[in-house]
């Protein structure tokens, strides 16, 4: 390659077209109207893109932000209460001892008893939009009632739940002869249960309709009935994204406030059973923050709250990583 | 002498590592009908976007060399001034969906807020559309969507769009290649009319369109500019064996 | 037929009955809800209701005037801060999908959607109550407006990612600046769906409890200041519902009747709206 430099031979880099360049122009262009008010509008250029760029940066600063309170407020917890704090079994700020078990415990319980109940008609409906029904009125009808449900504010579902469905429980409890409070980790977990349904079902809905159809037909060409198409080729196919939805209704559901809160119970024991009250992470933290009078107090429930962030992002992210491996296969 | 527009010297391309545009050295007259041909990949197109700097909007684009419009560098111009100077017309027709036909004709007005009184935006439809042979299918439906005329409408809206720019030179990327044969012939017959405002230059695949409309050709190879001469000369005695195994058929 | 064969296709309807059976008992919970409301709603709601203020524990009547005004209110400043923050991101992370900052960005809105909402009213707390000295409707808003922000950015990111490249090298053809090709080109032809983003982030926060708890904290008085406590129509709900006193359970009634149909018609004209404007590319 001819290495000498020629002056006229310049070689520029042009990726980004902005402000780069000298403007040379002769006066009879500059005199065209058209083109001195092109002047004006480069400028406007650079600063719409640099105001783009400012937007982005300013997502990654507002999560470090969320991240960095979190953890500056929770220090005084930390530094006072050590490590051992969150497997501390009783929780008594009026004698200033703080354990978080409870709630660790009444979070688990509450989402993962709700995502037991709430797997079967998440899959039910994901498997009834993405295979047997992916069209027609029917069809509209079940999603609009899927998208209804996860529209529905929680702390409405909270209210019905308190009115409608703790008496219902009480009754339940009386027949059973366990103490017919009727609120508790059963209450709770029945409310969330509804309201984790349709994460689960859209993504499932989502995943089983990315079946290829070759796939499919390979199976039914070798006599398959319908059912076993299901259980031998989508199910297996969409495994992970299956998973990938239930990681994500339980991130929906850890993260549940207002509903839980209203028919949970608000008591900071360890539940002796699953229609005992109790309290979770995030129920605690609603009903005690404002009253939380001294520095420790405020700072443990902040840890709480640092913990709740902590986890819900982590299964958030796995799941949403999950997808995006299975939809760029 | 005719009057050279366009002219390029050891002009070069690049996306990223590969040269896809190699050394080309050419001159365009004013007022002329230039057909760029070559096999895929040749580096035809990719040389057409350079000279209204559409090329470097892609990723890893970079251009090198000297390309002069009326003897003023095009690099050295923002390439807002190049592309006001310098319209394009696209293989595919793309006049904007969300605005009517008449809009879609001043568009580049409009969309760039030069105001301009009622009198002369309606002048300003009128000429084009005419020039694109399209005023008198569209006159009275100037209200309508620009996409729910035909291919070869849309096409003549593309260019009617282009030329109320006013610009010296017109690009046109392929721009038959995605209609069909009656549609292709009337944008043809517009392409001759125009050459007597602008200059046109013509990248396209089908050699015989290049014959039938230009008056010089540029014959692309791997990158090179291979040969370049009057559409006559080209067509019966190339001086390239590889222009000559082109024309004749050897590779598309 | 071969009994055998009868059998799987026996096991096969089987199934399908039973799915069908679960999708649709997934409706029962939602019509159970919606009939409440309804019903323990209607009752409440007239004129006087709407406009005036809940009366003290003891006496009958009173409203939720208060909360109607610092819902609309709040909301409102909520949009107004998120929309063009929110599209502004979404434009940058359409445009530019392989920066480094595009990854970060688009990680940073990943997360945010995933924050628990009363991880959100902390942080609020932290950051405008306890520095300007009390309780105002402006931190409620801007906790609100961050849980706006993912909808809003993923949904103009995903709108304008559909939009056919030969859109905007058209309008770049025709020597247009960059931010009249996006502006004047590329967002009026994603108009539907960055609408219907923004209509879903709407009717999201209108519901929102939890960051308004340490934010907003609610008011039983009428308020339009929004440096001050505001009430809105969830933190009345959620206050009254678990109080002990019968009135203000019905005025939870009355407000949770309001609340659901204005969420539930903003969903709906969200699906309408993106029906007749989208634009036939």
């Amino acid at each position: 390659m001819d290495t000498s430099i020629d002056n006229n031979v310049i070689t520029r880099s042009l990726e980004n077209t902005a402000g780069n360049y000298i403007l040379k122009t002769p006066e009879k262009v500059k005199s065209n109207k058209r083109i001195s008010r092109s002047y004006r509008q480069i400028r406007t250029e650079n600063g719409f893109r640099r105001t783009l760029v400012i937007m982005a940066i300013a997502m990654i600063v507002l999560v470090f932000g969320i991240f960095l309170t979190l953890i500056v407020q929770s220090i005084p917890s930390i530094k006072t209460l050590g490590i051992g704090y969150l497997w501390g079994k009783t929780w008594d700020p009026v004698q200033n001892i703080y354990g978080a078990f409870p709630f660790l415990i009444g979070t688990l319980l509450t989402s993962f008893l709700a995502l037991i109940i709430s797997i079967p008609f998440s899959f039910a409906i994901a498997i009834f939009l993405g295979e047997y029904f992916p069209k027609g009125p029917i069809s509209n009808f079940l999603k609009n009632t899927v998208e209804l449900i996860a529209a529905v504010p929680s702390v409405i579902y909270g209210f019905w739940g308190l009115a409608v469905l703790v008496p219902i429980v009480r009754s339940f409890e009386n027949k059973i002869d366990v103490p017919p409070l009727g609120i508790g980790i059963f209450t709770s977990s029945l409310i969330l249960a509804v309201m984790i349904i349709p994460y689960a079902a859209s993504l499932g809905r989502s995943m089983i309709q990315m079946v290829p159809s070759p796939l499919k037909e390979g199976a039914y060409s070798l006599g398959a009935t319908r059912y076993e198409v299901i259980r031998s080729v989508i199910l297996p196919y969409t495994k992970s994204g299956l998973f990938a939805g239930i990681l994500l209704s339980l991130g929906r559901a850890l993260g549940e406030t207002m509903a839980v809160t209203m028919v949970i119970g608000n008591t900071s024991l360890i539940p002796k059973s699953i229609f005992a009250p109790g309290n979770t992470m995030a129920s605690v933290i609603a009903n005690e923050f404002t009253e939380a009078d001294r520095t420790v107090y405020l700072s443990a429930l902040i840890e709480l709250g640092l913990v709740l962030f902590l986890v819900t992002v982590v299964i958030n992210m796995i799941g949403k990583r999950i997808i995006s491996k299975f939809t760029n296969e | 002498m005719e009057h050279t527009i366009i002219s390029t010297e050891k002009f070069n391309a690049y996306f990223g590592d590969n040269h896809v545009v190699k050394d080309v050295t050419m001159t365009i007259p004013k007022n002329t009908v230039i057909a760029v041909m070559g096999p895929s990949g040749c580096g035809k197109t990719t040389f057409l976007r350079c000279i209204n700097r559409m090329h470097e909007l892609l990723p890893g684009a970079r251009a090198a060399g000297k390309m002069t419009l009326n003897n003023e560098d095009i690099y050295d111009m923002h390439p807002i001034f190049v592309r006001l100077k310098i319209g394009m017309v696209f293989q595919r027709p793309n006049p904007f969906p969300n605005l009517s036909i008449y809009d879609n004709v001043i568009a580049g007005y409009k969309l760039n807020g030069i105001k301009l009184s009622k009198a002369d935006r309606d002048n300003i439809v009128e000429s084009s559309l005419s020039k694109a042979a399209l005023w008198k299918e569209v006159k009275d439906t100037l209200h309508k969507k620009g996409t729910f005329l035909s291919g070869g409408q849309q096409q003549r809206l593309c260019i009617a769009r282009a030329i109320a720019m006013e610009p010296e030179v017109l690009l046109l990327d392929e721009p038959t290649s995605a209609l069909d044969p009656i549609s292709t012939a009337s944008v043809e017959e517009l392409l001759f009319d125009l050459k007597k405002n602008y200059t046109l230059v013509i990248v396209t695949h089908n050699m015989q369109q290049a014959a039938r409309v230009s008056e010089k050709t540029a014959f692309f190879y791997m990158g090179e500019l291979v040969e370049y001469d009057d559409t006559k000369m080209m067509f019966t005695s190339p001086k390239d064996t590889r222009t000559q195994n082109y024309i004749t058929g050897r590779f598309s | 037929m071969d009994p055998h064969v009868k059998y799987r296709l026996g096991k096969s309807n089987g199934f399908k009955a039973l799915i069908i059976i679960l999708a649709f008992m997934c409706v029962i919970p939602l019509l159970a809800i919606l009939a409440y409301i309804i019903q323990a709603g209607a009752t409440k709601i007239n004129w006087h209701f709407l406009t005036n203020i809940p009366k003290p524990v003891g006496e009958t009547g009173g409203g939720i005037a208060n909360a109607l005004l610092g819902s609309l209110m709040m909301v409102a400043v909520a949009a107004i801060i998120a929309i063009p923050v929110g599209i502004l991101s979404g434009i940058y992370l359409s445009e530019n999908k392989n920066s480094k900052l595009a990854y970060w960005s688009r990680l940073s809105v990943d997360i945010l959607q995933g924050v628990p909402s009363i991880v959100i009213g902390i942080v609020a707390y932290f950051w405008l109550v306890k520095p300007l000295g009390g309780f105002s409707a402006l931190s409620g808003s801007i906790a609100l407006s961050i849980m706006m922000l993912p909808i809003v950015v993923r949904s103009t990111e995903e709108t304008l990612k559909l939009l056919p490249p030969s859109l905007k090298e058209a309008a770049l053809a025709l020597g247009m600046p960059y931010h009249r090709v996006i502006l004047k080109v590329v967002l009026p032809c994603g108009i539907s769906g960055i609408l219907s983003g923004v209509m879903l982030s709407i009717a999201r926060v209108a519901g929102e409890t939890a960051p308004l708890l340490f934010t907003a904290f609610g008011n039983p008085y009428l308020n339009a200041d929004m440096r001050k406590p505001m009430q809105s129509l969830p933190l009345l709900i959620f206050n009254y519902a678990t109080s002990p006193y019968n009135d203000w359970h019905d005025l939870a009634w009355g407000a949770s009747l309001i609340l659901l149909a204005w969420v539930l018609l903003l969903n709906i004209s969200t699906k309408l709206i993106t029906r007749r404007w989208n634009i036939q590319l």
